[in-house]
């Protein structure tokens, strides 16, 4: 049975880049923190992650003032607003304790998916030189 | 990668929030500033925080903050009598600045925890970079 690297190192690529996606939305919350009616973002990494197998269907761009709708990218999740605990005054929806705990959470999920893909590397390794 | 572009956020909000702590800190420091009119008088400085949009991105993200304006406080300075200060006026009073040294001391300790915030996302994608660099080895 011939091995399709793609299809082996697939869900964990795709993981990767909804993780560094996700930690960027997270450091835009968090870089706008006092900043008044600024509203925070963040993905469903679920979601995300679940839309990875499936063909997206996008609407063509042809023309520079064609607008995507972010399906050209299948590994781009779509940002979702957060609905706040405690609204502010200032109209901000930004909650520093959440947006921190969420990159904490983030960072573990990224490095554990490397992990997983380093043992996948090693066993193809393993595979060519014969554990030579 | 979206990772690299945490650097430029978390770098912005540094900057802005040291932007906001210079202002805290002349603000502290001329507290005690008298003049001789209420238009000489020193007003307390505030940043203005906006969001920076990026147009080139599909979803139009934002990419981080900067200050759009240092206001002044319209607050009305304080009219002190003083005959004996050089600024004095005709009627010996002086105008102390409208500083509020209670509002200038919970901004200091909002924009430090906001800076040590963007200081750990930072160092968070560095290492997870550091690592991807890494992977297969």
């Amino acid at each position: 049975m011939p091995l399709d690297i793609d299809s082996h190192f697939a869900v964990h690529a795709r993981a990767l880049s909804v993780a560094s996606q996700r930690l960027k939305l997270l450091a835009d919350n968090l870089a706008n923190a006092d900043t008044p009616h600024y509203k925070a973002r963040d993905i469903d990494f679920a979601a995300a992650m679940q839309n990875a197998g499936k063909d997206q269907v996008a609407l063509q761009t042809t023309r520079a003032g064609h607008i995507s709708e972010g399906g050209d990218n299948p590994n781009h999740a779509q940002p979702l607003y957060r609905v706040p605990d405690q609204p502010s005054m200032d109209g901000n929806t930004v909650d520093s304790q959440k947006e921190s705990a969420a990159v904490a959470e983030t960072a573990v999920r990224y490095q554990s998916t490397l992990t997983f893909l380093n043992s996948r590397i090693r066993g193809l390794r393993l595979a060519i030189t014969g554990g030579r | 990668m979206s990772l690299f572009r945490v650097f430029d956020i978390a770098g912005s909000a540094m900057s802005a929030q040291s932007v906001r702590l210079n202002t805290t800190a002349s603000n502290l420091a001329n507290a005690n500033t008298a003049a001789g009119s209420a238009d000489e008088a020193y007003r307390a400085r505030q940043p203005v925080f906006q969001t920076v949009l990026n147009q080139q991105a599909m979803d139009n993200s934002s990419a981080g903050v900067r200050v759009a304006d240092v206001i002044e406080s319209q607050a009305a300075p304080l009219r002190v009598h003083q005959p004996g200060h050089p600024a004095a006026d005709e009627q010996g009073y002086v105008y102390m600045s409208n500083v509020n040294a209670v509002d200038e001391l919970v901004n200091m300790i909002s924009a430090s925890r906001s800076y040590q915030n963007s200081v750990e996302v930072l160092n968070t994608s560095k290492e997870l970079l550091l690592r991807t660099l890494t992977l297969g080895q």
